[in-house]
C-alpha cells in the first residue's frame, strides 16, 4: 500500500511500486494537465513537486514524473499544476499570459511548476537562479525571451521575507494555495513505515535516483535504495570526506562542506543535467552507471577516492580508479551496494579544476570532460591526479601523464609533453559525442585549459596554443 | 494585448488530443516499421504476435478497403509497407491492444524478414544514380551566360545544410471512434484536417461526408503535422473501423522522431559574380534537396527554396535550379520556412566568400543589394512597397559602436572573441505552389444572448491565430472579447479547409471571418436603421456595444439587436469565403505573380567563441521586422522570438546522426539537443513604423515562418568569432556548426 497526498487529497493505492507517477496521474487519477513529453527526464512536461516532511516543514522538489515511481512518493506531498491553481491566476500564472510567455501550452504546465519550486527554494530572487531553476524546461514556441520577461518581472516584483517561514509568505502571496498550510500535519499522520533494507538478492534491480529510464521487470526484485537513508550525506573524519551513495548532485552542488573544498562546484554541477534531474541523480548510482562519460565519475577519479562496497556481510573499500574494469563492467558483485565514495582533504595547497564540453549545448552529456587535482610543493607538482570521459571505455584515471609530470615544474615545455602523453594513453571512439579527431583535439584543449585556468601565470595561452 | 487563450494553458486545463477522456473500452495502437531502409519484404509473419495476451487485431495493407494510398503531391506513399520498404520506420502493420504497452510488445514478436537494397542517404548520390522525384526545375533572370564576363570578382562553393527534427512537444497522436451508419470521428492533432479527412476518405472507400475530423489545438506544429499528422490519423481510423472500436494512437517520442521526416538537408553548389564595388550581378545556384523516400510536400518546399534562392537581393542575372533526390530515409516535410532558409543560407554563404576574397565585409555587399520596389524576383514578380532597406537602415543604426565594441574585446580578451553578423530577409506569402489553396471559409453564429461561435479552418498551434481571429470579430462587432468563441476547426463545419500553414492562416481564415461578419452588420444595421427611422445605414457605427447614430449613442445595443434580428427573422448566421486576389503562375514559363505580398527584415547577431573549447554562445540578436500594422504585437513579437531561436538552433546545435544502416542515432532528447533557456539568446524585436499592408487583415503581415530566417545569421557572427582568432581561416558552409566543427576547424594541422 501506498500512502500519500495528491494535491488536497489522500491517496491510497496497491498499484504497482514500479508505475511511473505521470502514469498514475494520467491514466488512473485522470489529472491531465501534467503531460506526457519524452518520458525520458529531458523536456520538462511532466514536472510536479514532491513535498517531504522534514520535522514540521515541508519542503518540495521539482521532479520530472515521467521517471519518479510510486515506491518514490510514499509518504509524500504531491502537487501538480492542478493543485495551485485558485479562482484567480496565482503570480506565476499571471506573469506568464501577461508576458505572452506561453504559445502552444504544453510545456507551460511544467513551467509553472519549476517557477514555483524556485519561489519555494531559492536562496534569493533573481533571474539567474530563476533560469537555473528552468533549466529542465524545454519550449519549443517562445524561444524564451518572454518566459525571461516573467521572470524578470517576477524577481522585481517579489522580495523574500527576513523571518517569516517561506510557505506561509507563498500563502499569502497566492503563489501557493491555502490548504499547503496543513500539509505538514496531514503528511505526519501518512509517514511510511521505515523499512530496513539489510540484504541484497543477487537477482535485483537497484534504483538509486532512478533518473536513467528503466523498465520493471517481473522476474527481478525491485529496490530502491532511498528506502536507506543512512546512505546519504556528507561528512568529514579523519581527514577524509565520505559521500554517501545515495547524496544527489543538488546535495553535493549545495553542501557546504562540498562549497569549501571546491569554491567552483555549484558553477560545475550547474552544468550536469537539469534541476530536477540533479535532485534525483545520485553519486552512487553515476558511479556504478560506470558511463565513459560519466561526470561525477571524472571528478572524484581527480580526487583519488574510494569505495565502499558492502553485501551485507562484508564491507571492503576500493580505490576508485580500480572500479572500472572495463566498459560498463565493475568490480562489484551483484549482491553488493556501493555505500560511500570518499577522498583524502585535500590540501591549502591543492588546485582543482573540472573541465566539460559538449558538441551541441551545455545541458547534454558531455564529448570529453576532465579534472585535475594538484598539490604543489617548492615549484613542483609534489602530487597529481588526472581524469578524463569520453576518451576511453571506462572513465579514465590518466596514469602515466600523472606519472610525468609527478615531480616536474609547470612550464609549457612540461605541459606540451605531458599533452603528448595523455593522447597516447586514450583512445575515443566515433559516436553521436563527436568523432576520434574531435574527441583527441578535445581533450589536449581541456588538458591545456587546467594549466591555463590553475596557472595563468606560468602558462600563457598564446604559448601553448598558437 | 493578452492572449485569453492562454488563460487555460497556464491552468493546465487546455485539452491536447492525448488529454481527451476516453471512452469506456477504448484500445490502443502501436505502429510495426521497417527495421531496415531499402528491401523487399520475404516474409511477414503475425502470428506469434497475435498471440501476445491482450492483442485485438494487428492490421495490414490487406485490411485496407479502398486505395492504400496517402500521397498528397504524388501519389507513391502507401499508407502500410507492401512488398518493399524504402526507409528506416517505415510504417508495415498497426497492432491493437488492450492497452498501449501490450501493443507495443506485440509489435516486438512480428516476425518479418527481407532480402534487403542498396540504400541511399546523400542526396548527391542519389543525384548520381538518377533517383529523383519529378523533373529537375530552374527558375532564371537575365542572361546567366554572359554575365560572367562582366563580372570583377567570381567565387564558387558548395554549401550544406542539415534536417532538422521539430520537436513539437506534443508527439503526433489521434484518438478515433465509429459513428452511426459506418462513419468515424477522428480527433487529430494535425494542420490539415482536410487531407486526413480525405485521406481516410480513400484508404476506407468511403465518401468523405462521412468523416468528421475535429482540431481542438497543437502543442506545436511547426509544420511537422502538416502532411505528417495524416498516416497516423488514417491509420488509426481504420482500425477504428475494422474493430468499430474507440482507438488510440500516440507515438511515443523516439517513435516520432524516428518515423517521420524532417526538416529536408540539402547539399548546393552557387557561383556568384560582382563588380568591384559590390554589385552583385550573378548568382547561379543547384540545390541537392534530400526528400528521403517519399515525395511528400518536398516539390512544394523545392519550389519555395528556388523563389527565394536570392533572398532580400535585387540580381539582375539568376539561374537556380533544383533537383529533388531521392534517398532511403523517412520522408522530408515541411518545417516553418519550408525551403526559403537551405536556399538563403546557399547565398548568405556566397555573399560571405566573396567578401572575404574582397577583403571587405559581407554587410557592405549586403546593404548594396537590398530589394526596392520595382525590382523583379527571378519568379517574374515585381517588388511591391519594398522594405528591406527601411528595416536595413533602423537595424543599421549605432553599427559602428557595435563593431568598435566587439574590436575593442577581440583586443583584450586572447581566448574569447566576437563576432557579429546581419542579416537582411525576404519572405514571400501564398501558398505559392499551389495557388488554388489561397482561399478559406469562415462560419460566424451569433446566438441571442449575442454571443458569437466563429468557425474557421485555422488550427490553433500556439501561433495565436485563435485569438487574432477573436480579436478581428469583437473589433468589426464592436463587442467585448469574451463574447467571441473560436470553435474547433472541424470539417462538418468548413469544408475543404486549406491547411495551417504557409503564414497564412491569420490571413486567410481572418479575411473569411471578416467578411462573415460585415455581412451579419449589415444585417444587424439594416434591421437599426428600420427601427430608428433613418433612411441609410451609413450613419450607423457600434461603439463598445452601443449603436451610434451619427456618433450618438442611441437606446439599441448589441444585445437587443441581436434579440431583434431573431424575432424579426433575420439570419444570426453567415458563412463567408475569402481569397487571395491577383494570384497567377504561368508553370511552362516559371513566370507570374504567385505572391500576395513580402515580408521583410533585418536582424543583427552576436556570438562569443571560446577559441580553447570550441564553445561558443549567440550574445544577442536585435532584429527590426516589417509586421505591417501587427494585429497583436504581443503575439507576433513572440512569434519572432520563437522562430529566431529554432532558426539558431537548425544553424547550430541540432544535429541529427545516422548509422551506416540509416537508423536514426538522435532518436531521444538527450542526444538531439534543442535550445533551451541556458542556450537562448537576448532577443530584441523592432517593430518597422508606418508599413502598411492591404492585402493582409486589417493591414498586418504573416509572421509565422518569415523571422525564422534571421536564425541563418547566426552562423555567420560564429564564422567571424572564428576569423577573429584564426586571420588565415576561410569560411566553410555546412550547417549545423557544432562545436566540433568548430574547434576542428580553428586547429586544423
Amino acid at each position: 500500500m501506498i500512502n500519500f497526498i495528491l494535491n488536497n487529497q489522500k491517496i491510497s493505492t496497491n498499484l504497482p511500486f514500479s508505475m511511473k507517477v505521470l502514469d498514475f496521474l494520467r491514466s488512473q487519477q485522470g489529472i491531465n494537465g501534467t503531460k506526457v513529453g519524452c518520458r525520458t527526464g529531458s523536456c520538462g512536461t511532466c514536472l510536479i513537486l514532491v513535498g517531504k516532511l522534514d520535522k514540521d516543514m515541508v519542503s518540495y522538489q521539482p521532479l520530472n514524473s515521467c521517471l519518479l515511481p510510486l515506491a518514490e512518493v510514499n509518504g509524500r506531498h504531491l502537487v501538480t499544476i492542478e493543485g495551485l491553481n485558485c479562482p484567480q491566476l496565482n503570480p506565476i500564472q499571471q506573469a506568464i499570459v501577461n508576458e505572452g510567455a506561453t504559445q502552444c501550452g504544453y510545456c507551460t504546465p511544467g513551467i509553472v511548476i519549476a517557477l514555483t519550486a524556485f519561489f519555494l527554494n531559492s536562496p534569493s530572487l533573481n533571474e539567474s537562479l530563476a533560469t537555473v531553476a528552468l533549466d529542465g524546461n524545454l519550449c519549443r514556441c517562445t524561444g524564451y525571451q518572454s518566459i525571461k520577461r516573467v521572470l524578470t518581472l517576477l524577481c522585481q516584483q517579489f522580495t523574500l521575507p527576513n523571518e517569516e517561514q517561506r510557505s506561509s509568505w507563498l500563502i499569502k502571496n497566492q503563489i501557493l494555495p491555502t490548504y499547503f498550510l496543513e500539509i505538514p500535519q496531514r503528511l505526519q499522520t501518512i509517514q511510511a513505515p521505515k523499512s530496513h533494507l539489510t540484504s541484497i538478492s543477487p537477482n535485483s534491480t537497484i534504483v538509486a535516483g532512478g533518473t536513467i529510464p528503466w523498465q520493471s521487470d517481473s522476474s527481478k526484485q525491485v529496490i530502491f535504495l532511498s528506502q536507506r537513508e543512512d546512505l546519504s550525506g556528507i561528512q568529514i573524519a579523519a581527514n577524509r570526506c565520505y559521500i554517501g551513495a545515495t547524496t544527489t548532485i543538488d546535495a553535493m552542488q549545495h553542501s557546504q562542506v562540498m562549497q569549501k573544498l571546491f569554491p567552483k562546484i555549484e558553477k560545475y554541477f550547474a552544468l550536469l543535467a537539469s534541476t530536477p534531474i540533479r535532485h534525483r541523480a545520485t553519486l552512487g548510482g553515476n558511479i556504478v552507471a560506470a558511463s565513459p562519460i560519466g561526470d561525477l565519475s571524472i571528478f572524484f577519479l581527480a580526487l583519488g577516492a574510494s569505495v565502499d562496497l558492502n553485501d551485507g556481510q562484508n564491507q571492503r573499500t576500493i580505490p576508485l580508479k580500480g572500479f572500472f574494469k572495463s566498459y560498463k563492467q565493475i568490480d562489484k558483485q551483484s549482491n553488493e551496494l556501493v555505500e560511500r565514495v570518499h577522498f583524502p582533504l585535500p590540501d591549502c595547497h591543492a588546485y582543482f579544476n573540472f573541465e566539460r564540453v559538449c558538441k551541441h549545448a551545455d545541458s547534454e552529456i558531455p564529448s570529453v570532460n576532465s579534472a585535475i587535482q594538484i598539490q604543489m610543493n617548492d615549484g613542483l607538482i609534489q602530487q597529481i591526479h588526472l581524469s578524463a570521459g569520453g576518451v576511453a571505455p571506462i572513465p579514465l584515471y590518466l596514469t602515466n601523464t600523472v606519472n610525468f609530470l609527478t615531480g616536474k615544474e609547470i612550464k609549457v615545455e612540461v605541459i606540451c609533453e605531458a599533452g603528448k602523453i595523455a593522447q597516447a594513453e586514450i583512445s575515443p571512439l566515433s559516436d553521436v559525442r563527436g568523432s576520434t579527431e574531435y574527441k583527441h583535439l578535445l581533450l589536449r584543449q581541456l588538458f591545456y585549459a587546467h594549466f591555463i585556468t590553475l596557472f595563468p601565470e606560468q602558462i600563457d595561452s598564446r604559448d601553448i596554443l598558437l | 494585448m493578452k492572449n485569453i487563450d492562454t488563460l487555460l494553458h497556464v491552468k493546465g486545463e487546455s485539452q491536447f488530443t492525448d488529454d481527451l477522456i476516453l471512452p469506456e473500452g477504448t484500445l490502443h495502437a502501436a505502429v510495426f516499421s521497417s527495421p531496415i531502409a531499402h528491401g523487399k519484404i520475404t516474409h511477414l509473419n503475425l502470428e506469434t504476435a497475435k498471440q501476445v495476451d491482450g492483442i485485438y487485431a494487428i492490421l495490414t495493407a490487406d485490411d485496407i478497403p479502398g486505395d492504400n494510398q496517402i500521397g498528397v503531391i504524388i501519389q507513391d506513399e502507401p499508407m502500410l509497407a507492401v512488398e518493399e520498404v524504402h526507409y528506416i520506420g517505415q510504417p508495415i502493420a498497426l497492432v491493437i491492444a488492450k492497452n498501449a504497452d501490450i501493443a507495443r510488445t506485440a509489435t516486438m514478436a512480428i516476425a518479418i524478414e527481407f532480402e534487403e537494397r542498396p540504400a541511399i542517404f546523400d542526396a548527391r548520390e542519389a543525384y548520381v544514380k538518377e533517383q529523383l522525384i519529378g523533373a529537375p526545375r530552374t527558375l532564371s533572370l537575365g542572361n546567366i551566360e554572359t554575365a560572367w564576363q562582366n563580372c570583377d570578382v567570381i567565387v564558387d562553393g558548395k554549401v550544406e545544410s542539415g534536417g532538422q527534427e521539430h520537436i513539437y512537444l506534443e508527439t503526433q497522436s489521434v484518438f478515433a471512434y465509429p459513428t452511426e451508419n459506418g462513419g468515424l470521428k477522428v480527433i487529430s492533432s494535425t494542420q490539415s484536417p482536410n487531407d486526413v479527412q480525405r485521406m481516410i476518405s480513400s484508404v476506407l472507400n468511403l465518401p468523405m461526408h462521412k468523416i468528421e475530423v475535429d482540431v481542438l489545438r497543437l502543442g506545436g506544429g511547426f509544420g511537422g503535422k502538416e502532411n505528417q499528422a495524416t498516416p497516423w490519423a488514417v491509420m488509426t481510423a481504420l482500425a477504428a473501423f475494422k474493430l468499430k472500436k474507440s482507438i488510440k494512437l500516440v507515438l511515443n517520442r523516439d517513435e516520432d522522431m524516428r518515423m517521420t521526416g524532417k526538416r529536408h538537408p540539402y547539399s548546393s553548389d552557387f557561383k556568384m559574380g560582382l563588380t568591384h564595388d559590390g554589385k552583385i550581378l550573378a548568382y547561379q545556384v543547384t540545390f541537392y534537396q534530400n526528400a528521403g523516400a517519399i515525395a511528400d510536400l518536398s516539390p512544394g518546399i523545392l519550389g519555395r527554396s528556388l523563389f527565394h534562392a536570392t533572398n532580400s537581393y535585387f540580381i539582375p542575372h539568376v539561374k537556380a535550379t533544383g533537383y529533388i533526390c531521392c534517398t532511403n530515409l523517412p520522408p522530408n516535410t515541411a518545417f516553418r520556412g519550408f525551403g526559403s532558409p537551405q536556399g538563403i543560407f546557399v547565398i548568405e554563404s556566397a555573399i560571405f566568400k566573396a567578401a572575404e576574397q574582397m577583403g571587405i565585409v559581407p554587410s557592405f555587399i549586403q546593404k548594396k543589394n537590398l530589394l526596392k520596389t520595382g525590382d523583379e524576383f527571378p519568379y517574374g514578380m515585381k517588388v511591391e512597397n519594398s522594405q528591406a532597406f527601411s528595416c536595413w537602415e533602423k537595424a543599421e543604426h549605432e553599427i559602428e559602436k557595435r563593431e568598435q565594441k566587439i574590436q575593442n574585446f577581440n583586443q583584450i580578451h586572447s581566448l574569447l572573441k566576437k563576432g557579429m553578423a546581419l542579416i537582411p530577409i525576404c519572405f514571400g506569402i501564398s501558398f505559392n505552389g499551389a495557388l488554388f489553396m489561397n482561399q478559406a471559409n469562415a462560419i460566424v453564429h451569433i446566438y441571442t444572448d449575442g454571443s458569437i461561435s466563429v468557425s474557421t479552418g485555422a488550427i490553433e498551434m500556439g501561433q495565436g491565430v485563435n485569438m487574432k481571429i477573436r480579436q478581428i470579430v469583437a473589433n468589426i462587432f464592436s463587442v467585448s472579447l469574451n463574447r467571441v468563441n473560436i470553435e474547433s476547426s472541424n470539417t462538418k463545419r468548413i469544408a475543404n479547409m486549406s491547411p495551417t500553414s504557409a503564414s497564412l492562416a491569420a490571413d486567410l481564415n481572418g479575411n473569411a471571418t471578416k467578411l462573415a461578419c460585415l455581412k451579419l452588420l449589415d444585417r444587424l444595421k439594416t434591421l437599426a436603421a428600420k427601427k430608428l427611422n433613418v433612411a441609410s445605414t451609413e450613419d450607423l457605427q457600434i461603439k463598445e456595444e452601443i449603436l451610434h447614430l451619427k456618433g450618438e449613442p442611441t437606446d439599441l445595443n448589441w444585445q437587443s439587436l441581436i434579440v431583434d434580428m431573431y424575432l424579426n427573422r433575420i439570419s444570426l448566421t453567415s458563412h463567408a469565403h475569402y481569397r487571395i486576389p491577383n494570384l497567377y503562375f504561368d508553370e511552362s514559363k516559371e513566370k507570374g505573380h504567385p505572391m500576395a505580398y513580402h515580408v521583410f527584415g533585418t536582424a543583427i547577431l552576436e556570438a562569443t567563441l571560446d577559441c580553447l573549447r570550441g564553445t561558443y554562445k549567440i550574445d544577442s540578436v536585435k532584429v527590426v521586422h516589417d509586421f505591417g500594422k501587427s494585429l497583436n504585437p504581443l503575439i507576433d513579437k513572440g512569434q519572432v522570438e520563437g522562430a529566431v531561436v529554432q532558426g539558431i538552433g537548425w544553424m547550430t546545435i541540432e544535429e541529427l546522426m545516422y548509422a551506416d544502416n540509416g537508423s536514426l542515432l538522435t532518436d531521444t532528447l538527450a542526444n538531439y539537443t534543442i535550445p533551451d533557456i541556458r542556450f537562448a539568446p537576448d532577443i530584441e524585436v523592432d517593430f518597422l513604423e508606418n508599413s502598411e499592408n492591404p492585402l493582409g487583415i486589417f493591414n498586418s503581415k504573416a509572421i509565422g515562418e518569415p523571422p525564422f530566417l534571421y536564425g541563418i545569421g547566426a552562423y555567420f557572427a560564429i564564422l567571424q568569432a572564428m576569423k577573429a582568432f584564426r586571420p588565415t581561416l576561410t569560411g566553410q558552409f555546412s550547417a549545423p556548426l557544432t562545436s566540433e566543427k568548430v574547434l576542428l576547424s580553428l586547429y586544423k594541422v
